[in-house]
């Protein structure tokens, strides 16, 4: 069992013939993502990675029935992107672009909400479902099929969740990126829920960091929601106030969306908190008594 | 990306937003010209820097003579000024905005601001203008009258007319408002603004609505389609070298502490610096080297690092995603040989082509420390520090 992906999952990917887009796609197929083919206006026909390539992503999903989409297009074009893809059927989309402007986002949050599309990302690394399936550009090779459920707002904050839980052999059931943006399509609560309702995951990973309150709602989401073991830590103790810390939503302002505020909500909700993002992992060993 | 007030109300103005007559000056001569040209006996004088707070630093004052206009122009310019919300070296301030001094009767607070929550524009407005609003938000948060726009229908009229009887506004002023209110919202999203804040909004002895003071965020990934906003960018209120590492798409912030962090994302980076401290260290940095970092960024990222006095160590820790930890180990190699780096460097790689960059750290004979996990890394990093190794 997973949550979002799994192995019989149909993806496409948007920016297709990219440099990037390129190079990841080789990575998923490795990895066994049922990658059926890509879209890049201009180049509908062609063949890239021995995949067909479409004009547009209806095209692409009539052809080959894909349910899901990965993004790689500039940011400057992702609005656009995105809202094609939600709007020719697909129903998940996976956003790895950085640096699209939040009102663009306002609107695709709301767009993909109206047609019930789950929006991953932007500006994450993806999801990935170990031992069958990823649509990201996570290392696959540091993750093990087991049984912790992983969401974070930083991408290699999340592999070294992963790293950690694979090493001492908990191994996981699926990790999420959700993205280091302030308008996010998929929150922490939308994961826990996810996590909390698969039957395989047994304990939950989540790690935040500075900026907003989503650490907060979470918190609040698990204190009634959750019934399974959930470890956290949020990166950013040392941080200052007023500078934005490389992700566009990590900065705190105005006092708000300190560490120390999250983790004291967190830990009024019961969550077994980590102070080093070395001790992740020990954190679940220590919580399950694995 | 941060703007001056004075450009602020310029935007203000080309969106029929009222605000106070006046212009900037960069020269006492200027200054004099500018007062002059207002035609009035009284005006108000405000340093123009990146940073609130100038009021009780000293950097805002009425005024009532031309002498007295150029006296603060010369007090000044070139000058740093130094509030609660600057560093300790202060800002320095370049220009003067001199304007007509507005008689006020009331002072209101107007903001709008992307709400995470909400995932919507939201405008605030309260009552309690001109304190410190975030007080006001903390201790009495229903003094704050809030309208969530909605992204695809936009501002509605009943929005404005809601927040103008919070404010208890006359008829004249509430059509006064809703110009403001639907300029201010016109104005963020066609200038893709994170931030616009009016404190105060003044109701006048007249009975009219002024914005006394203007602040802007702008919303740095959006600067591709705004030349227009990005001519605005005054590098002189920004930090030097983090002006220079984002001229390399390198994202840095200046810390108090002597270990250097060269790390690969930004939560990592985060992370990096935390972990630091728990070991009883001071980060110096945060360095985020992206997602797609080569050998130049790397060595760019080192000079960046090394140009503040206080690094004595430096600790390198690399997750490789998308970016090769072999590519990264070439560029430490590089960059330790041509600038002849002296401080010791803690390096800890794993993930994407890790044991390949391994290989190439252990192949040169460069004053290099391999960490084989986080813990490890941080911790001989602070042993380095304090010269314990």
């Amino acid at each position: 069992m997973s949550i979002l992906i799994d192995k019989n999952t149909k993806v496409i990917c948007q920016g297709f013939t990219g440099g990037q887009a390129t190079q990841h796609c080789i990575q998923c197929i490795d990895y066994g993502t049922q990658l059926v083919g890509g879209v890049t206006p201009g180049k509908g026909g062609q063949t890239h990675l021995e995949l067909p390539v479409f004009n547009s992503v209806k095209e692409a999903v009539d052809t080959t029935g894909a349910t899901a989409s990965l993004i790689f297009v500039p940011a400057r074009f992702c609005k656009a992107s995105i809202l094609e893809a939600a709007e020719s059927g697909i129903s998940l989309i996976v956003c790895i672009t950085e640096g699209i402007p939040t009102i663009d986002m306002l609107e695709v949050k709301a767009r993909c909400d109206d047609l019930g599309v789950r929006l991953i990302g932007p500006n994450c690394p993806g999801i990935i479902t170990p031992g069958e399936s990823k649509m990201g550009i996570m290392p696959g090779d540091i993750h093990l099929p087991g049984k912790v459920g992983i969401i974070s707002r930083s991408g290699t904050l999340t592999y070294e969740a992963v790293k950690q839980t694979s090493d001492l052999g908990f191994g996981q059931t699926s990790c999420i990126g959700i993205g280091g943006d302030p308008i996010p399509g998929t929150s922490f609560i939308d994961v826990l829920d996810l996590f909390e309702k698969d039957d395989s995951t047994e304990a939950i990973v989540m790690v935040g960091e500075i900026g907003g309150t989503a650490e907060e709602s979470a918190a609040e989401f698990i204190k009634s929601n959750v019934s399974k073991p959930v470890v956290s830590y949020i990166a950013g103790v040392t941080a200052p106030p007023g500078k934005r810390m490389g992700h566009a939503g990590a900065i705190i302002a105005g006092g708000k969306g300190t560490a120390d505020d999250k983790f004291k909500a967190l830990e009024a909700a019961g969550v077994h908190t980590v102070k080093s993002p070395a001790d992740i992992g020990k954190g679940i060993a220590e919580i399950t008594g694995w | 990306m941060n703007l001056h007030e004075y450009q602020a109300k310029q935007l203000f103005r080309e969106y029929e937003i009222s605000v106070s007559e006046g212009l900037p000056a960069s020269s006492s001569e200027e200054a004099e010209r500018v007062a002059k040209s207002l035609d009035v006996d009284k005006w108000v004088v405000k340093a123009q820097v990146h940073a609130g707070g100038r009021g009780k630093a000293g950097g805002v004052e009425v005024v009532e003579s031309i002498q007295q206009v150029k006296d603060f122009a010369d007090k000044w310019l070139g000058q740093k000024l130094v509030t609660f919300q600057t560093d300790e070296k202060g800002q320095l301030v370049s220009q003067i905005l001199i304007e007509t001094c507005t008689s006020i009767d009331q002072e209101l607070y107007l903001g709008a601001v992307i709400d995470r929550a909400s995932q919507r524009l939201v405008v605030m407005a309260s009552t309690e203008g001109g304190v410190n609003i975030e007080e006001v938000a903390e201790e009495t948060p229903e003094k704050i009258y809030k309208a969530e726009i909605d992204p695809i229908e936009g501002p509605k009229e009943s929005q404005a007319d809601e927040l103008s009887k919070n404010l208890g506004l006359n008829e004249v002023q509430n059509v006064q408002f809703r110009a403001i209110f639907n300029g201010l919202i016109k104005l963020f999203l066609e200038k893709d603004l994170s931030l616009v804040e009016v404190n105060p909004l003044v109701i006048t002895e007249s009975g009219d609505l002024i914005c006394l003071d203007a602040k802007i965020n702008v919303d740095s990934n959006a600067l591709y389609r705004q030349e227009e906003v990005e001519q605005l960018r005054d590098p002189s209120q920004e930090d030097e070298r983090e002006a220079k590492a984002a001229e390399w798409d390198l994202s840095y912030v200046a810390l108090d502490g002597n270990i250097g962090c060269m790390v690969n994302g930004a939560g990592l980076a985060m992370g990096t610096m935390d972990i630091i401290k728990l070991h009883g260290g001071e980060p110096a940095n945060f360095l985020d080297v992206g997602g797609t970092a080569d050998s130049k960024r790397v060595a760019e990222a080192f000079k960046i690092i090394l140009s503040d006095e206080n690094v004595n160590t430096v600790l390198i820790n690399i997750f490789g995603g998308i970016v090769r930890c072999d590519v990264i180990a070439d560029g430490i190699v590089e960059a330790l040989t041509v600038m002849g780096v002296s401080v010791p460097v803690v390096v800890r790689l794993e993930g994407n082509s890790a044991k390949e960059g391994l290989s190439i750290l252990e192949e040169c004979e460069l004053n290099i420390i391999p960490a084989s996990n986080l813990e490890e890394a941080a911790s001989l990093a602070v042993k380095a520090s304090k010269g314990e190794i």
